[in-house]
């Protein structure tokens, strides 16, 4: 059976997707920590409406960097262990492209989850319905990004000791520009600011590592494996 | 002169050795000198007084901590490209001196930010790239330590290294821009008083002094990576203290 | 020579904690790495001078 590498993408995003149906409890715990996370803070800062409406982009952006970082594991880990990740390596489809479908499995169960609960949690801080709108699509326009960035973090720390911890280290310093502007988007919208130039930047970052983070982490996942 | 005989371990080690002392002297010396201008031949300063005297180290730290990152994926990326061992191990060696360097900024920048703006550390954008500076440095030390193959260390950390020069900038600028969002006027604790010229060639003396060490101390480690390396070829065997 | 003294040189104007605080630690810095590079030089030299096989890792 000739298979192109179409037919190869939509293959490994389907047992991707398959497998994570199959072990919800990962992706569950994904987002649990997500919303659990974002509900200590007003528990460690106090209730003040007006604190919480303060730091709410901030948080909840957190949060959502914590989350994705820790689902990274889980990105190539468990193809790994069984020898999956070899063959894919070993086919002759562009390994670029396999990295991209399994990027994109990860992401539509781990980061879509999240960007999907935002706004119910920022009602828990109070924000107001633009900001709760800027922050769904903060987080939509985000969340790739650091799903992209993360995999080559994940790709390097492969089998490699200190696992989760390392890969967080590696990881999210790279976040940073992605942080400041989906918390800043938010941040502008419930101050009356526009948001255009926050969400076109952080749109920008995610095309950028769109292009980039896939090939970087095929050459990773190369020197891990060999 | 074919410089490429040098490339090799074997032929760099001696030529590192032979390098290092003249280093150390011109660090020195530049060291001295930058000194000598920085407490008796720069006047004291008509708003921050003499506390400004802190920037002959801060700023020097500072562009070192940021030059030597470049320089690190650098030397990665040709040792990934070319798969050169010395490349690798120049680049290995280089990081630890970088985050000295990096801490010496952060350090130097928090006491010269306490008694200018009150506080041990305010959210300058400067200060705060410098922050994730370190944490990058740290990151890709850690990578190595963590990798047990030193082939594999070298070709994942040059990639770590280089995925982190191209974001330094995006970071520097992403900083830049949430510092002024979240301070009404850009004030930056690292902004030197307006210089007189005894002052900037004071600063510029400092920078060479401590690139000049940097050199050496960089030289030296990498002889020490080469030993470690090295060890059990034939050409380690019988070297003294030299 | 701007200082009156060498109390007022130490003093640097009533920032002297400042001062020195932040060249004490960058001296103390260079002067560590310095020495654990010359040590750990030294080490491996000597180890290097003793070993006779090769080694495999």
């Amino acid at each position: 059976m000739a298979a192109t590498a179409g037919a190869a993408c939509r293959a490994v995003v389907a047992r991707d997707l398959l497998i994570a149906t199959r072990r919800r409890s990962d992706v569950l715990t994904t987002f649990f920590f997500f919303v659990i996370v974002v509900s200590l803070f007003p528990l460690g800062v106090g209730p003040q409406p007006d604190t919480l409406r303060e730091i709410a982009p901030g948080v909840v952006w957190v949060a959502a960097l914590l989350a994705a970082m820790l689902s990274l594991a889980r990105m190539f880990g468990a193809d790994y262990a069984d020898g999956t990740l070899e063959q894919l390596v070993l086919t002759p489809q562009p390994l670029t492209l396999l990295v991209l479908s399994k990027v994109l499995a990860h992401w539509l169960t781990t980061g879509l989850p999240l960007v999907l609960i935002a706004p119910v949690l920022g009602l828990q801080f109070d924000l107001p319905g633009d900001a709760l709108a800027t922050l769904l699509v903060s987080l939509l326009v985000g969340t790739p990004a650091l799903s992209l960035i993360g995999a080559v973090g994940a790709a390097l720390t492969l089998g490699v000791r200190g696992g989760g911890a390392l890969t967080s280290l590696l990881v999210l310093p790279l976040y940073v520009p992605v942080l400041v502007f989906g918390a800043g988007a938010v941040t502008a919208s419930a101050t009356g600011l526009g948001v255009t130039g926050h969400l076109s930047l952080l749109g920008a970052m995610s095309l950028a590592a769109l292009v980039f983070a896939p090939w970087a982490t095929a050459m990773a996942l190369r020197i891990s494996l060999e | 002169m074919n410089w490429l005989k040098y490339s090799s371990p074997q032929t760099f080690y001696p030529l590192a050795g032979r390098m290092v002392p003249w280093f150390m002297g011109i660090a020195a010396v530049l060291g001295l000198v930058g000194l000598y201008l920085a407490f008796f031949a720069a006047p004291t300063d008509f708003q921050q007084g003499d506390s400004y005297r802190i920037i002959f180290i801060h700023v020097p730290a500072a562009w070192m901590s940021m030059f030597i990152y470049m320089v690190m994926a650098f030397w990665a990326g040709v040792g990934l490209a070319f798969n050169t061992r010395l490349s690798s191990m120049t680049a290995h060696a280089l990081a630890p001196t970088g985050a000295l360097m990096t801490f010496i900024a952060l350090w130097t920048g928090a006491f010269w930010g306490r008694p200018t703006w009150g506080a041990w550390w305010v959210w300058d954008a400067r200060l705060t790239s410098e922050l994730i500076l370190l944490f990058l440095y740290m990151g890709y030390l850690s990578l190595v330590a963590a990798i047990d193959d030193p082939r594999r260390a070298d070709k994942a950390s040059a990639v770590l290294a280089l995925v982190g020069a191209i974001n330094v900038p995006i970071i520097y600028f992403s900083v830049k821009w949430w510092n002024t969002l979240h301070q009404g006027s850009s004030v930056s604790i690292t902004r030197a008083p307006s210089m007189a010229s005894v002052m900037l060639i004071g600063m510029l003396v400092m920078v060479f002094a401590f690139w000049a060490y940097s050199i050496a101390a960089v030289l030296m480690r990498v002889r020490c990576e080469i030993l470690e390396r090295e060890r059990g070829a034939a050409w380690t065997k019988g070297l003294k203290d030299s | 020579m701007q200082w009156g003294s060498v109390s007022e040189f130490f003093a640097m104007g009533g920032y002297g904690l400042y001062v020195w605080g932040a060249y004490a630690v960058t001296a103390v810095v260079i002067v560590a790495e310095m020495v654990m590079l010359v040590r750990r030089g030294r080490t491996l030299r000597a180890g290097a001078g003793r070993s006779s096989h090769a080694q495999s890792d």
